[in-house]
């Protein structure tokens, strides 16, 4: 390069450079995009003339009715009324009624739960969201611990705080005439439940010739954690009682959408493994039960523990309707979950498995320590997923006669406190936008970490 | 101590019986089924007390006895006075298939041309099958079914004024009352056209398929198919005299008379149910064409095939490899959807069996029974022809 710049004779080599000429205006800016993107061609052209002027019939009155024709304050339906219909505004008004929403907000959150006592929702719901938002961001340390928050003094307080705690034990083992039904009777049964269990287990590793410490002492340590938590249920803590029927709203449907998760979960991950088995009964069971509660419908299944479920139980037992409901819907989930988890054992390579048990390590040591770690892990997507449509599903319990978040939203229909033609859809455009924050926000994650988890080897 | 234990065992193989993975799992699996058949003999004694105490008769007897209620859409001839039960189930079970089949067809056409909108090159059009997408797979197909059923049809106008579809009838808020077509005498020959037009078809395009695995010469079955399935039935009705007529309704005070009727339930249904699940098929169509590799495109044009072709002969076989199986599985969750019909009471299988029938009769176990082996059957049914169809497109490996 050099030689040519410093060589005089050679006339016909160019010295310097040439000024780079700008792209044809065509091809640059604003006008290419809009050729490459929207006129590529007269077919595309008339395709975007159209789709823009749909856009034109429905973003403004859209917006219109949500924000710029909106009333946000008001006492009743004159606020939401045009003069015709017994109210104030102009004839020809039609805005959203955001006034009704914030009347109704409360029990769109709440349900009936009495306010005097909505604190203690208040913390179950800032204990859930304070401890999930830790966990789900990877960079945050003490994932152990928050793990152990999450899953066991969670659920314990939300328990006592949402449904007052204070039960009252009466025992079910010893006969009344050896001990009247009380408190004590059932820690009497607790304690000899206890013993049976420890000697049946001490009776096996005796007879198969295994030390007899370890499981004496998971047995004590499972019992006795039981124990706690059960006498923490019947601590009197001074908590008014709220009956389940008061629940309603928003508190419902996170309810339902949350036990039945947590609770499929572990259901699930047996059911996968049971799959997977060698077991011939085991797995023809696991096939069973799973593609049983695949293949119909969940507001059947809801109907069966609405309906079906007390039939089996013994009289005088008697479960709590949204009990009945929680135990369909997890049922349902566990079924889609053992699926989920299924997807996530395959894609372990037999090497890990192998490796395992060339370590020594029994079938309990190998999945608990090697392979379900990394299962799980490949499938948080997945569970976020089956998450997404149990929190929509949960919908379904408003025709069994529950007021989840959608049901309390249909029932301030009928207050003719409100009642005006924007009532109903304004409530259903807040309904939508209540779930579409909700599952649009975890279906983000869901892409997040199924980013952040593809590793590339993906054969 | 396991070192311990090993050099004891040196030379004396005594494996203690529970030890033995074999026998152990034949253990396991033996205190399972005790478990389990423990809990369902136990289920079944307290579901006997329980019916006897309350009174509720069981097995099927009331199957054959009338249900005496009103059915507000029915295939086949009820009536409330004289139709029973089991005539109740299999109304409910054809509406259930009516919406799911015509649902399925409907999503499947939304859904694909949505998913090939989100990859389009233009802008607007990704920009708004993404927004499709995002908004209508995020919100409870219960909640779309409200505000299609009391967000919309209910806030049509009522009968006394409804809205004039023109030659498509009439529309108010109970329903669309849609022009019925009523075949004249010679109509099944047209009809006859229609039936012989396929059969030819399907054997000219065997044919041409020998032909050109012999000769490699082409033959246009696509237009010669159009020419005989349609083309020939329509010359065949005009010869004849278009020997169809049309019933059209006629606005009344309190419903239009004439006509069909197509039960607003049934629109919102239709409607919720296809633009709920189209969303969740355009993210597989879009997931399939993506799986696809670019050299293929790239291949298929080196070879001088131009754009059509490539789609229609390259990229669409490869891609329906991985929508299909998927796909399958939205199907199955729409005919499983349609039971949230007894939500807005279209009178599906559930809402009028599992729903009306079982408040009447009170025996929960046979209904409920019947009606989850049934959705069972169609979800087996279902997944059976779409494991077939699966087989047939799947990769022929050498």
């Amino acid at each position: 390069m050099s030689d040519t710049s410093n060589n005089p004779s050679a006339a016909f080599v160019r010295n310097e450079m040439i000024e780079q000429s700008a792209a044809p205006a065509r091809a640059v800016g604003i006008v290419a995009w809009l050729r490459g993107n929207l006129f590529s061609n007269w077919v595309d052209s008339v395709i975007t003339l159209i789709i823009l002027y749909g856009l034109y019939l429905m973003i403004p009155p859209l917006l219109n009715f949500a924000f710029f024709d909106a009333i946000w304050s008001g006492t009743d339906r004159t606020a939401c009324t045009t003069e015709a219909q017994g109210g104030v505004r102009a004839p020809d008004w039609f805005g959203g009624c955001w006034a009704y929403v914030d009347a109704y907000f409360n029990q769109f959150i709440y349900g009936r739960y009495p306010d005097d006592e909505q604190w203690r929702v208040n913390i179950v719901f800032i204990m859930f969201f304070g401890g999930l938002a830790p966990l789900l961001i990877p960079s945050v340390p003490f994932k152990q611990a928050n793990i152990i928050f999450m899953s066991i003094v969670f659920p314990v307080a939300s328990f006592i705080l949402l449904t007052g705690g204070n039960l009252h034990y009466t025992g079910f083992l010893l006969p009344g005439f050896v001990m009247e039904p009380s408190a004590t009777r059932f820690w009497v049964d607790y304690a000899i439940i206890t013993a049976v269990v420890l000697a049946i287990g001490y009776g096996v590793s005796r007879g198969t010739d295994s030390d007899p410490e370890p499981m004496v002492k998971m047995v004590l340590w499972i019992m006795g954690g039981l124990a706690v938590v059960l006498a923490l249920f019947a601590v009197p803590f001074g908590l008014e009682p709220v009956e389940t029927d008061r629940w309603g709203g928003l508190l419902v449907t996170l309810v339902i959408a949350i036990t039945g998760i947590a609770v499929s979960l572990p259901i699930g991950i047996a059911l996968a493994l049971g799959r997977r088995s060698n077991m011939p009964i085991v797995k023809l069971f696991s096939v069973i039960f799973i593609e049983f509660w695949r293949g119909v419908p969940l507001i059947t299944v809801l109907f069966m523990s609405s309906v079906m479920l007390p039939l089996f139980l013994p009289e005088g037992v008697h479960f709590d309707k949204l009990l009945r409901a929680l135990i369909g819907v997890a049922m349902f989930s566990a079924a889609y979950m053992a699926e989920v988890v299924r997807g996530g054992l395959q894609a372990i390579p037999k090497g890990q498995y192998e490796g395992a048990m060339a370590l020594g390590l029994g079938f309990g040591q190998m999945m608990r320590m090697i392979i379900l770690p990394q299962a799980l892990t490949l499938v948080i997507p997945g569970i976020v997923n089956t998450f997404i449509g149990l929190f929509k599903d949960t919908t379904l319990v408003l025709i069994i006669g529950l007021f989840d978040f959608l049901g309390q939203i249909q029932s301030s229909f009928t207050d003719p406190t409100w009642a005006s033609p924007v009532q109903l859809v304004s409530g259903y455009m807040f309904a939508a936008f209540v779930y579409f924050v909700f599952c649009f926000g975890m279906s983000r994650y869901s892409a997040y970490m199924e980013r952040r988890l593809d590793t590339g080897h993906k054969s | 101590m396991a070192l311990q234990d090993v050099s004891q065992d040196v030379g004396q193989p005594k494996v203690a019986l529970f030890n033995d993975p074999k026998i152990r799992g034949w253990v396991y699996q033996i205190v399972l089924l005790v478990v389990i058949i423990y809990l369902v003999v136990v289920g079944v004694q307290n579901m006997f007390a329980n019916l006897a105490a309350q009174n509720i008769a069981s097995g099927f007897g009331f199957i054959g006895r009338n249900a005496g209620f009103a059915i507000s859409q029915s295939l086949l001839e009820y009536s409330q006075a004289e139709s029973s039960y089991g005539k109740v189930y299999v109304v409910g079970l054809l509406n259930t298939v009516s919406i799911a089949f015509i649902g399925i067809l409907l999503a499947t056409v939304l859904g694909f041309l949505i998913g090939i909108a989100r990859l389009s090159h233009n802008f607007i059009v990704r920009g708004v099958a993404t927004v499709y997408v995002e908004i209508f797979r995020n919100i409870p197909l219960l909640l779309h079914i409200f505000i299609w059923y009391f967000g919309v049809l209910r806030l049509l106008p009522h009968p006394r004024n409804s809205g004039d579809l023109g030659w498509l009838g009439l529309l108010n808020n109970r329903g669309w009352f849609a022009p019925k077509p009523l075949p004249q005498e010679l109509f099944f020959i047209t009809a006859i056209a229609f039936v012989i037009g396929i059969i030819v078809t399907i054997f000219i395009s065997r044919w041409s398929r020998q032909r050109q695995a012999k000769t490699g010469q082409q033959f246009p079955v696509f237009w010669t198919g159009v020419g005989l399935i349609l083309g020939m039935p329509v010359l065949v009705f005009l010869v004849t005299g278009t020997p169809l007529e049309f019933d059209y309704p006629v606005a009344g005070g309190f419903r239009p008379s004439g006509g069909m009727t197509i039960i607003p339930e049934f629109i919102a249904m239709l409607l919720a149910l296809s633009s709920y699940t189209a969303a969740f098929i355009a993210e597989i169509v879009r997931a399939g064409i993506m799986a696809v590799n670019k050299g293929q495109t790239e291949a298929a044009h080196a070879l001088g095939l131009r754009h059509g072709p490539t789609l229609r002969l390259v990229i669409i076989p490869q891609a329906m490899r991985v929508i299909i199986p998927p796909l399958t599985s939205q199907y199955l969750n729409l005919t499983k959807n349609s039971s949230l019909a007894v939500a807005i009471a279209y009178p599906d299988l559930v809402s009028v069996f599992a729903g009306t029938a079982l408040n009447q009769t009170g025996q929960a176990v046979e209904i409920l029974g019947v009606t989850m082996l049934t959705y069972l059957a169609l979800s087996l049914l279902t997944a059976a022809f779409m494991n077939w169809y699966n087989a047939k497109m799947a990769l022929v490996e050498r």
